[in-house]
């Protein structure tokens, strides 16, 4: 018997030891969607972090894909147990935006912790994607990137033409392209790059209420706006002469193509540049996403895609404060820098960007600077952002009528009008979650 | 026969505690939750919700998107069900008459039951991928364009071809078990009174299996309907677009990535309901037909 008591004072005084260890240091959690390269540079900015500074403890934990970090995420909430830190991509955003009371707004967070947050200090195309409809940043971006063209540029010198800035010019060169023997087109996801940053870069209204930013009531989707029905037809009609390629909902199926020399042009993340580098089987450069010239004010910034991180309400002022301390930390120049070139995402201020030129890093990579310039092209009105509830389904519903569309089940105009039919029910019954 | 009399009345209800406790944490209540959600549309996060009574369940019972799966449900859970029990089957009454390397044989045709269904996917996708796939290159011999990930169809006969390979060895075992099992006596007297094998295979082998057929019908329909979850994952490499999907792959879809507990909960009841109906059909008209020793 006192064996056992010794044993159990022992154990407690080591559990005192223990605690008032972690009194000493504040530790908190961040949960992410990647893995891979990426989840290893989390991971590395986890350690820099914790290296830097001897009060808070960072812990990443990856928890998968994007969705599955988010169901993690909303299913942790909901028993209480929340990371400090949520990854949330772009397409989720009104979900965790829309739960009022789930997040503190970054800029609240990093304030009350008695920081400096200055909004200018971010490239003008990631600005608002995340913040309110006052511009208010409630999720911190990171990993941001933006759609953009790369371009074989063997393909192209074989056929004797220039890179196209507007989809006019690719049109007019697309049958040298495929006489040259290349699929002239590729692109690897119809949903963010020829339909939300369709929207953004040639400055159409993609939702009403203000692109679903000031309520929820009764937002309705603007998929059948007859410069979007053109883009699709002009798809299908390329897809038919041969001049566009498509390989099916899956990313890697059609970037393989372009890969493997096959494609002239393809639609791509600029995050996708490391992998490219690594993976093309031809030398290759890049520039914008085209628009179309056809539409008054096309060209501006493209919305910006990735993800951002939400620091999650419900726990202690100190782990908040470390919270608002890892934002900082984030934000600056040098991590900022240090995330894009390991990673190819793009870097979310002024101050990283201009490192980034200042070390000579875009004369040595061009290629790495053209997400960055395209965020940082003139905005136009309906360029900020959208805010739109149940978009992943609503990404589902694009996603089976674009395959049908491209396997002649359906055309455009009806694809477009069933869309809408199914994403306004969406929006509706989204908006009787807040009731 | 010795009769064996308990005389403490709680000790059984204490032994299959354990198990009941099991049924109620994980069937039971979750299902019963699933139940109340669904006629709520709620906040993910759980801030809000609004009762919407039996909204959920019009909508997606009006939905032709809904329908459309149902019957993909229907057609793909028959052919799998139909064609790796028969498969299963015949390989397993083709093993039984093996003699000489008859263990090498066997342990051939259940390797396969190792592979975890997923990893099965992902096999099965490789060999029907668009780019390289073997299959794809095969059917092209013969005239055949295949795409799998754009045609409808194209992805549903990768699907259905996966979820049969990966199914055949389990219903191998059972059926080559169920086989030796029948006495030497009954096979050789039926021998003396019928010549022909296929007509003694249908009059005695197969009434004699009838438990095992049965047992396999069910583990089947289930394996159709829920089991294939990862394979169907895999072949559309997370996105279903205007693929085939089954019902649980369309609940996942909702549920987890679109974050819909309402319409999800709405469907996973409508899930069990059928599986329900099906249970009772099964065990109401076709295990009368089962022949048990």
């Amino acid at each position: 018997m006192s064996g056992h008591k010794v044993l159990l004072s022992v154990s407690v005084a080591a559990g005192v030891l223990a605690s008032s260890a972690a009194q000493a240091q504040t530790d908190i959690t961040w949960w992410h969607g990647m893995s891979g390269h990426n989840g290893d540079v989390i991971n590395e900015i986890a350690t820099k972090f914790n290296d830097a500074q001897s009060e808070c403890s960072l812990t990443p934990v990856s928890k998968g894909t994007y969705e599955e970090a988010l169901a993690a995420g909303i299913a942790a909430f909901r028993s209480g147990e929340q990371p400090n830190i949520l990854q949330v991509f772009d397409a989720g955003a009104a979900t965790i935006i829309n739960a009022k009371g789930a997040t503190i707004a970054a800029e609240d967070l990093i304030k009350n912790a008695g920081h400096e947050f200055n909004r200018d200090a971010f490239i003008a195309g990631v600005r608002s994607f995340y913040a309110d409809a006052d511009g208010k940043f409630i999720g911190m971006p990171f990993n941001s990137s933006a759609p953009i063209m790369y371009i074989n540029t063997q393909a192209l010198e074989k056929a004797g033409v220039e890179a196209p800035k507007t989809w006019e010019e690719f049109e007019s060169i697309a049958p040298k392209l495929k006489e040259a023997g290349y699929v002239p087109l590729v692109q690897s996801q119809l949903t963010w790059e020829f339909t939300e940053n369709f929207f953004s870069r040639n400055d159409v209204q993609f939702a009403s209420n203000n692109n679903g930013y000031d309520s929820v009531i009764d937002t309705t989707i603007n998929v059948t706006a007859p410069e979007h029905v053109m883009m699709y037809d002009k798809l299908k009609a390329w897809a038919d002469e041969g001049y566009f390629g498509y390989y099916g909902a899956g990313w890697s199926d059609n970037q393989k193509v372009f890969e493997e020399n096959k494609a002239a042009l393809w639609i791509g993340s600029s995050g996708s540049f490391g992998g490219l580098q690594k993976t093309a089987q031809m030398p290759f450069d890049a520039t914008f996403l085209p628009y179309w010239n056809s539409i008054d004010g096309a060209g501006v910034h493209s919305f910006i895609g990735g993800a951002a991180l939400f620091a999650m309400a419900g726990k202690p002022d100190a782990e908040n404060n470390c919270t608002a301390a890892f934002f900082q930390f984030l934000t600056s120049p040098e991590i900022q820098v240090f995330y894009h070139k390991s990673t190819g995402y793009v870097p979310v201020t002024e101050a990283a960007y201009g490192l980034a030129k200042e070390q000579g890093y875009y004369d040595e990579k061009p290629v790495a600077e053209v997400g960055i310039k395209q965020l940082s092209l003139p905005g136009g009105e309906w360029n900020k952002g959208y805010r739109l509830g149940f978009y992943p389904q609503i990404r589902e519903v694009m996603e089976r009528e674009y395959g049908r569309i491209f396997s002649g089940e359906t055309t455009p105009a009806e694809a477009m009008e069933t869309i809408k039919n199914e994403a306004d029910q969406l929006l509706s019954r989204f908006a009787k979650t807040s009731g | 026969m010795k009769r064996v009399q308990f005389n403490r009345p709680l000790l059984p209800f204490l032994l299959i505690l354990p198990q009941m406790a099991v049924i109620v944490i994980f069937f039971y209540w979750p299902s019963a939750q699933a139940i109340q959600s669904s006629f709520y549309i709620e906040d993910p996060f759980g801030f809000g919700a609004t009762f919407v009574g039996l909204s959920n369940y019009h909508d997606i019972l009006t939905s032709a998107e809904y329908l459309k799966i149902v019957n993909f449900t229907v057609i793909f859970t028959l052919l799998v069900t139909v064609l790796s029990l028969s498969i299963g089957l015949l390989l397993a009454v083709k093993a039984d008459k093996v003699i000489r390397g008859s263990s090498a044989y066997k342990t051939l045709l259940i390797s396969v039951y190792a592979v975890a269904p997923p990893v099965a996917g992902l096999i099965g996708v490789m060999f029907f991928d668009q780019h390289i796939g073997p299959f794809v290159k095969l059917a092209a011999w013969f005239g055949w364009e295949m795409r799998v990930g754009i045609d409808y169809w194209d992805t549903a006969i990768t699907m259905i071809t996966i979820s049969v390979w990966k199914q055949i060895p389990y219903n191998f075992i059972f059926f080559l078990s169920g086989l030796q099992g029948i006495s030497r006596s009954v096979v050789e007297a039926a021998a003396i009174d019928c010549r022909s094998p296929i007509r003694r295979f249908w009059t005695v082998i197969l009434p004699l299996l009838s438990p095992t057929a049965f047992f396999l019908l069910i583990i089947n329909m289930t394996y159709a309907l829920f089991d294939t979850f990862g394979i169907i994952d895999t072949t559309v490499k997370d996105k279903a677009a205007n693929n085939p999907i089954t019902l649980v792959y369309k609940v996942y879809m909702d549920g987890f990535r679109g974050n819909d507990i309402g319409g999800s909960s709405a469907q996973s009841v409508i899930l069990m309901l059928v599986v329900f109906v099906l249970t009772v059909f099964q065990f109401r008209f076709i295990e009368r037909r089962v022949h048990y020793n």
